[in-house]
């Protein structure tokens, strides 16, 4: 299955990721629309650690252990990708504790959300490998 | 000091309506030119050092930003430009010499751009590439004179050693230190995916791209850094570098400052000093100690590898290449004044040396007449633009081209031509590693590769449409171009026919 | 063909179903639901009340969740285990032969003998669905409530029933709420958040008496209230695991396999006594993620898979009105305590031995999962690892290289 990958090397830390991301995932067709004057929920974030920077955003694991914890019962995997029921998820947030990547965030109205690689929304693949400007983040089987 | 005179040359333009304050912008730039207000919410720009690299226009997600140049002029004059009262008074206040990068940017004449290329129609057919072989293949290097055949009888076919190229181009000399590790990877992993050469320049080779070798050309230049054994016998043609289109006359001047690790490693010179390559090779002051230096690299390269003399196109440029042509060397590579740079004298650059057309057309003929024309092959640089060009330059006789500007654009390079900065917000003319990372070779390489890809097949449709199916076989058919807009003299030293005769 | 009985229908019963199915896709499963519903998710009562979710939402698996994984599910209480002949025996409803049984029993409230509590009419506890919606049908917007026990099922249930009801009071003896999870300080600034909201707090006090609208506090204090919520404490449900021979302590005992010390009888979840590599001893930890690790670990072993949890800690997510709260692992008062206070939260961090041993979060809780991981994996930290641990959890705590393999593989 394919899954999101960062290079470090590559990685420039502009944070547009972010940004492609939030407009992605905000089922509006128009980016400035989308987030003009808003506070973003990316589901992509980027680390910067003595001039290392990189994007982090859900593993996809293989036993992912947010599935195995959530009260609701609201994040399942469905061919490999994980997934979270917002209208299940009551914004506990006991995946944002469990999962040791940190690629779980409560999203605006509280309910938590991560990557799903865009295959739900309109852009279809990955909108932070699409727009990543250094192709340091890609999409891909390893 | 802050020159007080001088109006910022460009205005940074940006849409409120469109920015979302994503701050991209403000992290790309290492000018800082952009900045964010907290308190009042909004992005600033500081355009007193924006150089219009385009980095935050082409990050923008919103198409939010545009640098225009500022229509803050003086007072129209037709003799004092604005440009040359600028540059008066930057003079003014540093007191030094004016420094810049890449081209001349003057509006002086492009030769190409006045020869137009010939076609097949009615009386001889031109060729489809895409239904017909075309080749595209050269070798450069000496040529034997006559067949000859052994006592059996059998053909000779050895020769002295030629470099192989899948196409009439080279990514000309660029050094690391004036561009970047990741830049070098990118030419050095196009040129070997694409069977064609990079140059190192005088940076020396750094030792993660010995491997690219077989498609490396080393250069030894002035200041001879970086050279040794290990270096010459990686390479597939050994360069002596006697001149640069750019600033033909004078050396180079990389300051201490970014002779740094790996840099100062591969130049093989202490970290932090200047790395001053001399105006002359010192030990060159004729064809004959030219001829010394040809042979010393073929002896210590055991006669396997095409020795390259560069020089810049100069005023005497015939006579000097014919010289050259006579001293042992398999190549001569002719840099014309529109060639880049990393950092030169802006006198220099845009006043000293002379169109390559001109210099070629002059060379090509002059070898031809004094019949050494195979003594050599002839390689010309100095503002290859696109495929035409390249089909012009072999027409006018050269065996193939040399370009870097392309590769640069290729890679990302905007033509900002402040490389001299060492702050180059594409990664190509810098050394600071969060700049460099910009560049991730896999995308320079691709690039480069593509570049070179479309122009093959721009030549093959080029060369089809005249009736050629193999490049060498344009070589130095001059009937194939014709001048317009030009003087007679234009046209006699160019030999070709003004259109329409 | 193996014969899979499991004994309750939660958290814990789901996870050895999926833990079977891993491995066996035939065996038969039969589970013993004691509770006439399908399988919900416990701690989203309070939700339920809140409107938050609803019935058909708070399932904690779909549908058909049951028939996809070929379970028949018997509704009934379990009497006992007879471990010679290997059967499950029902009150009143027959028996069923297993090959391998599960005891996911859960727990149950514990209700002190309260002076005159049964003269109170509208008395609740906290734990069940049924108990949600009994409690649901007796709430008015004029309703006093009055809440004993200020843990999280009381806090999550006055969080729950807070707009709609007149007004909430919730004590406990204990000096502050959250007791179990918090220390005096967090506990104070989760306590101002629920008081913010309307929630009044009786601390250091209970009622020790009961009439039947009144409650007589310990203080001499007294209440008044229409509504009563129990909400003390929980016991785990062992009383047919201790019929059947199995060791049991505050839970039934299980081992890293979730083997109960009776023959082909597991344990998993809230009625179970796991090991804890937190306190490196056994603990009943009464947390749904944990219910459902050893639910699924008793399932792979009971179809002979191999599975074990030896990194089992105690850790918490729970939020009141939008404030959040993450805690997880021990919080040793020997070792270095970092503490940082903004406006919006605390952070309180607790290492020993080059490690973190446990941390508490209030407000800011993103990226939590960082030290929860450093936490249950017993990271050794040097210097400069520890300096970045208490800027923020971040992956920058980790190695170059194994920041790149987790960032780079496949996990």
């Amino acid at each position: 299955m394919k899954r999101v990958f960062v290079n470090e090397d590559w990685c420039l830390g502009c944070h547009l990721c972010e940004y492609n991301c939030a407009y992605a995932n905000s089922g509006l067709s128009d980016m400035v629309k989308a987030l003009k004057g808003k506070d973003i929920f990316p589901r992509i974030h980027i680390e910067e650690t003595d001039g290392i920077t990189y994007a982090v955003s859900c593993r996809h694991c293989k036993d992912p252990l947010c599935v195995k914890s959530c009260i609701a019962g609201a994040i399942s995997i469905e061919d490999g990708t994980v997934k979270i029921d917002k209208t299940k998820c009551v914004g506990c947030l006991t995946c944002v504790l469990v999962c040791p990547y940190g690629a779980v965030a409560a999203g605006p109205e509280g309910a938590a959300q991560k990557c799903e690689l865009c295959l739900a929304n309109s852009c279809g693949s990955p909108a932070c490998v699409k727009g990543c400007p250094n192709n340091a983040i890609v999409y891909e089987e390893r | 000091m802050k020159d007080h005179f001088i109006y910022p040359e460009f205005e940074v333009v940006r849409n409120d309506n469109r920015c979302i304050q994503c701050r991209v912008c403000e992290r790309q730039c290492a000018n800082e030119v952009h900045s964010f207000d907290p308190e009042r919410g909004i992005m600033l720009s500081d355009e007193t050092k924006c150089v219009n690299c385009q980095r935050c226009v082409s990050l923008c997600p919103t198409r939010a930003l545009k640098i225009v140049k500022s229509d803050c002029r003086l007072r129209e004059n037709a003799n004092w430009a604005d440009d040359t009262i600028k540059e008066i008074y930057k003079q003014a206040n540093s007191g030094g010499v004016l420094l810049s990068s890449m081209g001349n940017p003057k509006p002086l004449p492009v030769y190409w751009d006045k020869i137009l290329i010939n076609a097949s129609q009615v009386t001889n057919p031109p060729i489809d590439p895409l239904r017909e072989p075309m080749e595209t293949k050269v070798f450069l290097g000496k040529k034997p004179e006559k067949i000859k055949r052994n006592e059996d009888g059998e053909l000779v076919t050895e020769t002295t050693p030629q470099l192989e190229l899948s196409m009439p181009v080279m990514f000309s000399a660029m050094s690391y230190g004036s561009i970047s590790y990741n830049a070098h990877a990118s030419l050095a992993r196009a040129a070997t995916e694409l069977g064609i050469c990079y140059n190192t320049g005088e940076g020396g080779l750094h030792e993660d791209f010995y491997i690219y070798g077989p498609n490396t050309v080393v250069q030894v230049a002035s200041g001879r850094f970086g050279v040794h054994k290990d270096y010459l016998e990686a390479a597939a043609a050994v360069e002596i570098k006697m001149g640069q289109g750019a600033k033909p006359g004078i050396g180079g001047h990389l300051p201490g400052a970014k002779i740094v690790g790996d840099v100062s490693k591969t130049r093989m010179i202490p970290e932090g000093s200047d790395a001053i390559s001399p105006a002359p090779h010192h030990d060159i002051y004729s064809i004959e100690d030219l001829r010394q230096l040809v042979y010393s690299l073929k002896e210590a390269t055991e006669y396997k590898k095409p020795v390259i003399v560069k020089v810049a196109a100069v005023h005497n440029i015939a006579a000097i290449a014919s010289g050259i042509a006579r001293s042992g060397a398999d190549i001569i590579a002719i840099d014309g004044f529109r060639g880049g740079t990393g950092a030169a004298p802006t006198r220099i650059r845009d006043n000293v040396g002379i169109p390559i057309e001109l210099a070629l057309a002059s060379v090509d003929q002059r070898l031809r007449d004094e019949g050494i024309r195979n003594n050599v092959s002839l390689v010309v640089g100095g503002s290859v633009r696109s495929a035409a060009d390249v089909v012009k330059a072999v027409a006018l006789g050269a065996d193939a081209v040399y370009v870097a500007t392309a590769a640069l654009l290729a890679m990302g390079c905007h033509l900002c031509r402040t490389c001299q900065s060492g702050k180059c917000n594409w990664g190509i003319a810098t050394q600071r590693p969060e700049l460099v990372k910009r560049l991730n070779p896999d995308m320079g390489s691709r690039r480069l590769v593509n570049l070179m890809d479309a122009w093959r097949h721009e030549i093959k449709e080029l060369m089809g449409g005249m009736g050629i199916n193999s490049i060498e076989s344009l070589r130095g058919n001059r009937l194939m171009l014709r001048g317009v807009g030009l003087t007679d003299k234009e046209l006699e030293i160019l030999g070709i026919s003004h259109a329409g005769e | 063909m193996a014969e899979y009985v499991i004994i309750g229908n939660g958290t814990a019963a789901v996870g050895c179903i999926e833990g079977i199915r891993s491995i066996d896709s035939d065996g038969a499963i039969t589970v013993i639901s004691g509770e006439e519903h399908h399988v919900y998710s416990r701690p989203l009562i309070s939700y339920l009340l809140e409107g938050k979710t609803d019935l058909e939402r708070m399932k904690y698996r779909p549908a058909d969740f049951y028939e996809k994984n070929k379970v028949n599910v018997v509704y009934g209480k379990a009497a006992k285990i007879d471990t010679k002949k290997q059967e499950a025996i029902l009150e009143g409803k027959g028996k069923f032969g297993y090959t391998k049984i599960c005891i996911c029993t859960g727990s149950s409230p514990f209700v002190p003998p309260f002076e005159g509590l049964d003269k109170v009419k509208k008395k609740f506890s906290f734990m069940t669905l049924d108990d949600a919606l009994a409690l649901e049908k007796v709430l008015t917007d004029k309703s006093r409530v009055l809440i004993v026990g200020a843990g999280l099922i009381g806090l999550k249930c006055a969080e729950g029933i807070a707009e709609r009801v007149g007004s909430i009071t919730v004590c406990d003896l204990a000096d502050r709420v959250l007791s179990s999870i918090l220390d005096a300080e967090c506990a104070a600034y989760m306590q101002k958040e629920l008081e913010d909201h309307g929630v009044s707090f009786m601390l250091g006090d209970t009622a020790v008496k009961f009439d039947k609208n009144k409650a007589y506090m310990k203080s001499g204090a007294e209440v008044e209230f229409d509504i009563l919520v129990l909400a003390v404490g929980v016991r785990a449900e062992t009383e047919i695991a201790k019929q059947a021979g199995c060791d049991t302590n505050r839970g039934i005992i299980i081992n890293t396999k979730m083997e109960t010390t009776a023959a082909n009888i597991y344990a998993a979840g809230d009625c179970s006594e796991g090991y804890d590599s937190s306190i490196s001893a056994n603990r009943v930890l009464a947390i749904l993620p944990n219910a459902y690790m050893q639910g699924r670990c008793a399932g792979i072993n009971m179809a002979g898979g191999s599975s074990e949890i030896t990194d089992a800690i105690p850790m918490n997510s729970i939020g009141f009105f939008g404030l959040h709260c993450a805690t997880a692992g021990a919080y040793p008062e020997d070792g270095e305590i970092y503490e940082e206070r903004t406006d919006k939260g605390i952070k309180r961090l607790y290492f020993k031995d080059s490690k973190l041993a446990g941390y508490m979060l209030i407000g800011d809780v993103n990226r939590a999962g960082i030290y929860t991981s450093l936490v249950r994996e017993k990271t050794v930290l040097d210097n400069e690892e520890t300096e970045k641990v208490k800027k923020m959890p971040s992956l920058a705590i980790f190695s170059d290289e194994k920041r790149r393999t987790k960032l780079g593989g496949v996990v």
